[in-house]
């Protein structure tokens, strides 16, 4: 089997590092051979496979030796749960430094050193919530991830950073063989979410892949540095995760998204009773002003 | 070959424009003037200090090159950190020849290249504490520094390494000043913009560093040299004659100069400007702030020396305008002697000039003591108040070119065959490959000093051994006939 490069993109928060891990660590569990690519600076893309509190990033390692030229691939590649080979990129401190650059540099040192060997089935990407300069479009630049997940949930601003980021994979998917391959819905049991993010999914030219139930072992599994795989392989949401990884290995709807307007994305919220009919009456007056109204 | 008419030379600019596809004609149509002497505005005739075309070789530098290049670099008893990849600061090192007197490596610093070398780790982390680290490593080094200058290269303007923190909290550690400049080469369309930021940082952190401190005696004949980077010398060979006329130079900006000669600027009576160009903004701030008139000056050639000479005796008492006669008549046996020997060489020989900062204009005064005519000139990142000061120093008809195009200036020299061209580096092998005599304008070919009446007789002696090189008649072809030698150089590029 070829090897498949996926990228995990979707709003801050909404749980691409929970969902990747638990993804992969099934993957694995199917005799997948899978290596996560952490692209975030805050390092937390691969702490339940490795039960650690932070991997040593690539860039730390290579501010610590002089150069990123002086680094070994085993020096960044640690191997946890499953057989599961991880990196993290690395990067500074919230407000100093260039975290973009930090991904480019790891990403190149990564294909430099041969870590995308044969033996490799999927290599995933987690990558930072917004894509807010060129370095965190590297994973789905050309000959890198060709699948891309967006993680959402029924919540408006995940919606519109889902589209937000289909808009940013047309422009690479025109470029490039980049493909949208599917919604990953992380439920927070808003209403007739799953339906929602089946509207959206079809709008936008892709499906919901899974939806992912909310359930609190993962939190309990999480505290321990785990996976539920891993935790409580047992557990109902182990085997959701199983669902979504078998699902995803046998996806092939791969597509150049067709991301919707501002407006039809509200009127599709509106349909679900997310968001009321605009009310241009109301627009810019202050509670204060309201009440006295 | 007689000069163009009015006519011809629109003719020549148009017939150089119908090359370039629509848009690119329409914008450098702009840039391209026949001078015309009546206009009092230069914005009648011609645009400048936008952007450059893309693919039509400009010679621009960026902020950087004004900031660190010309305004800062000859500061040099300042250690000026290029913080950033070491290209920059590397191939920018010494390349001006703005000479200094002093040891180097002990109490100065001119020639050598102080970087922060930027590596991968230094874009994704963050510079900051590589920068703090430096300026400890320095003081350590070189105590004998009296101020560090942090230059900032692009990436600096990217990642925002917050070098204005770091400058303060140097300066509290080291108790000298540490000047931040956000010179980030990206910035505007050329180094004009450079030398705008750094006269502002000088603003900022240096110029008010002894206000209010009197204790330093002054006299009524105080005045600062200000934009001479004494290249090869010049501000030695023009500081000398202001001397000899009782006026005290305090300060030279920046060639030679020292910080504290720039701390004690505000407290002169006069500021005499040389290149407007590069630091007409701080000598406007002092103008404002300390009420410190200036006068602009030129120091090229003795009829323009004379006039200068007098222009800034004229804002002194007598004693003052009584020494600068005694200047220009001492002198005059000297310039004599040189306009005597070299003017019959050079006598009607034309010129087409394509330089920076005020020689475009400022030379025209030199070559005419000579006999020679300036037939075409132009700016690389001049504004307009540099052409209008330029329309009235060059005769009617002539061509103005304002960042020229390589294909353009090489069309120009084609069709009005000067028999000198004075200009860059980058220009100087092709003109001479043309077979047309060539100066290397910015840094005076390796010579110099060009200012004062020391820098004419170099000058002089420099435009004679270099339009009358026996070279020149070599490099015919023998099988062409003398006839056709004309066609021959104005077919060949």
């Amino acid at each position: 089997m070829a090897l498949r490069q996926c990228a995990i993109y979707g709003k801050g928060g909404i749980g691409k590092s929970t969902t990747t891990q638990n993804l992969v660590s099934a993957l694995a569990e199917l005799g997948n051979k899978v290596m996560i690519v952490g692209c975030d600076p805050k390092a937390d893309s691969t702490r339940l496979i490795l039960h650690a509190k932070a991997q040593t990033t690539i860039m730390s390692l290579a501010a610590e030796a002089g150069s990123v030229e002086d680094l070994e691939l085993e020096d960044v590649l640690k191997v946890g749960y499953g057989g599961i080979k991880c990196v993290e990129s690395g990067g500074p401190e919230p407000g100093v430094g260039c975290a973009g650059r930090g991904v480019i540099t790891a990403i190149n040192f990564l294909e430099e050193e041969g870590a995308y060997d044969d033996e490799l089935d999927f290599v995933f990407y987690d990558v930072l919530g917004d894509v807010v300069c060129g370095g965190f479009a590297m994973p789905i630049r050309e000959n890198k991830a060709q699948e891309i997940y967006i993680v959402c949930s029924g919540e408006m601003m995940a919606m519109y950073a889902a589209n937000n980021i289909a808009k940013g994979i047309v422009k690479y998917a025109n470029s490039g063989s980049v493909r949208l391959a599917g919604l990953i819905c992380n439920s927070r049991e808003t209403a007739r979410e799953d339906e929602l993010i089946s509207a959206l999914a079809a709008k936008i030219g892709t499906t919901m892949i899974h939806f992912v139930p909310r359930d609190n072992v993962v939190q309990r599994a999480e505290i321990r540095r785990m996976t539920v795989i891993e935790y409580e392989p047992q557990a109902k949401q182990a085997d959701e995760y199983r669902q979504l990884a078998i699902k995803i290995r046998d996806n092939k709807n791969f597509i150049i998204p067709t991301p919707i307007t501002m407006d039809e994305l509200e009127e599709l919220m509106m349909e679900f009773g997310i968001i009321d009919q605009e009310d241009e009456s109301i627009i810019g007056v202050t509670a204060a002003a309201e009440a006295t109204a | 070959m007689a000069a163009l008419t009015k006519e011809e030379t629109e003719a020549l600019i148009q017939e150089v424009l119908e090359v370039y596809p629509e848009q690119a004609r329409k914008d450098r149509a702009k840039h391209l003037a026949v001078n015309d002497q009546s206009l009092e505005k230069s914005n009648k005739c011609i645009t400048s200090n936008r952007k450059s075309q893309p693919g039509v070789m400009t010679i621009r530098g960026c902020a950087y090159a004004g900031s660190k290049g010309v305004v800062w670099g000859p500061i040099k008893d300042m250690i000026h950190i290029s913080h950033g990849p070491v290209g920059c600061g590397q191939y920018s090192r010494a390349g001006r020849r703005n000479y200094y007197v002093g040891t180097t490596g002990v109490n100065t610093f001119g020639t050598m290249n102080f970087t922060s070398d930027f590596q991968e780790k230094d874009i994704v982390f963050g510079g900051d504490k590589k920068l703090g680290k430096i300026m400890t490593e320095i003081e350590q080094l070189f105590p004998l520094n009296k101020g560090i200058s942090i230059q900032s290269e692009c990436p600096i303007g990217l990642i925002g390494d917050d070098i204005e923190a770091v400058a303060k909290k140097a300066n509290k550690e080291i108790g000298k000043p540490v000047v931040p400049v956000r010179c980030e080469g990206f910035r505007g369309v050329s180094q004009s913009l450079g030398h705008h930021i750094a006269n502002d940082a000088i603003r900022d952190w240096v110029l008010e560093n002894r206000d209010g401190d009197d204790t330093w005696p002054t006299t009524p004949y105080d005045v600062a040299v200000i934009g001479d980077y004494n290249i090869g010398g010049d501000a030695w060979a023009s500081r000398t004659l202001l001397e000899e006329m009782g006026l005290r130079v305090v300060a030279q900006w920046s060639g030679d100069g020292t910080i504290a000669e720039m701390e004690k600027t505000p407290k002169v009576k006069l500021n005499l400007i040389h290149c407007y160009r590069s630091m007409n903004y701080i000598a406007r701030h002092m103008e404002e702030k300390y009420k410190i008139p200036w006068i602009e000056y030129n120091f090229f050639g003795p009829t323009k020396i004379a006039e200068s000479l007098r222009k800034i005796a004229a804002l002194f008492d007598e004693t003052i305008q009584a020494g600068a006669e005694r200047v220009i008549a001492k002198y005059q046996a000297e310039y004599d002697a040189v306009i005597a020997k070299y003017k019959p060489r050079l006598q009607g020989k034309r010129v087409m000039l394509y330089v920076g900062g005020l020689r475009p204009r400022h030379v025209i005064g030199a070559y005419e003591d000579l006999g020679m005519e300036v037939v075409g000139t132009g700016y690389e990142f001049g504004h307009n108040d540099d052409y209008d000061r330029t329309i009235k120093e060059m005769g009617n008809a002539t061509l103005i070119y304002d960042d020229v195009t390589g294909y353009e200036f090489e069309e120009f020299v084609k069709k009005v065959q000067p028999d000198l061209i004075g200009s860059g580096i980058k220009e100087k092998y092709i003109f001479q490959k043309m077979g047309i005599p060539f100066r290397q304008m910015h840094s005076w070919d390796y010579s110099g000093p060009y200012h004062g009446y020391d820098g004419f007789a170099i000058f002089a002696r420099d435009m004679d051994m270099t339009l009358n090189n026996p070279c020149w008649k070599q490099v015919k072809a023998p099988w062409k006939t003398a006839e056709s030698s004309n066609v021959a150089v104005a077919a060949s590029a």
